[in-house]
């Protein structure tokens, strides 16, 4: 298994990079983790990061792409969504890179 | 895909939610289903009515419980699941047993709306006559 290290630790993640256990995140780890995506976080990613966790703890998914979309709209504005600002941020995805960043496994239904 | 072949996908749960993989399997496809806009139900009957149960705990069999993904499918576009009254019966379950699923209807200012609907088992086989696809688990 391959292990990234962050703050002296070292915590698992899967052979794509995501995080093996959901608890081993903390913002120290998601700063890491966009560090090796090549993105620096700022508000507007750390309120898609927050959406997401919240999301997962609601309902034990992370959601698909079209679904955070649709979500995203309804509780950060219209502006924000829709894919194009979605992939601004996040341009390898918004379902994949902002569910690694945000230590959730990658979206189920996510193609 | 191209609009107007939108076909009726049912998905048919007979199993109890863990001890098998069929559950959550047949959730992920469902899930993964999703994405291509068809018209899809859900229909739960013998000891697949347990999938839908309130207050699961999979501490002891240290599996990860999937019971709350069933109230995200209205996310997906999933609104309908049809529940066997007799099935409930014989387990001596009601729907109160069962988690309150909802979704949110956009064509009607986002109002919450009911996903369960409980049929009889005849009304649950002219339902299955209807469908294009059934998909069993």
């Amino acid at each position: 298994m391959a292990t990234i290290s962050v703050g002296g630790k070292d915590i698992e993640v899967d052979e794509e990079g995501y995080l093996v256990t959901l608890d081993d995140w903390s913002e120290e780890v998601a700063n890491h983790l966009a560090q090796t995506e090549g993105l620096a976080l700022d508000e507007s990613h750390w309120e898609i990061i927050n959406f997401l966790r919240e999301y997962y703890q609601e309902y034990q998914i992370a959601p698909a792409v079209r679904v955070l979309t649709k979500a995203a709209g309804k509780k950060l504005g219209a502006e924000k969504g829709n894919s194009k600002y979605l992939y601004e941020l996040f341009p390898y995805g918004p379902g994949k890179q902002a569910c690694k960043i945000a230590g959730l496994p990658k979206p189920t239904g996510c193609i | 895909m191209s609009e107007g072949t939108i076909k009726k996908f049912l998905y048919l749960n007979r199993k109890a939610p863990y001890g098998t993989i069929y559950a959550l399997e047949s959730l992920e496809v469902v899930l993964i289903g999703a994405a291509f806009d068809q018209d899809v139900s859900l229909a739960f009957v013998d000891d697949g009515v347990f999938q839908l149960t309130k207050n699961q705990n999979t501490k002891g069999i240290e599996m990860k419980g999937f019971s709350l993904v069933y109230n995200a499918l209205g996310d997906y576009g999933i609104t309908k699941l049809y529940v066997e009254k007799e099935s409930l019966e014989e387990r001596g379950l009601t729907l109160d047993d069962l988690q309150d699923v909802v979704y949110e209807d956009e064509n009607d200012d986002y109002a919450e709306k009911k996903s369960i609907l409980l049929v009889s088992r005849a009304e649950m086989g002219q339902m299955m006559e209807t469908q294009n696809v059934v998909l069993s688990f």
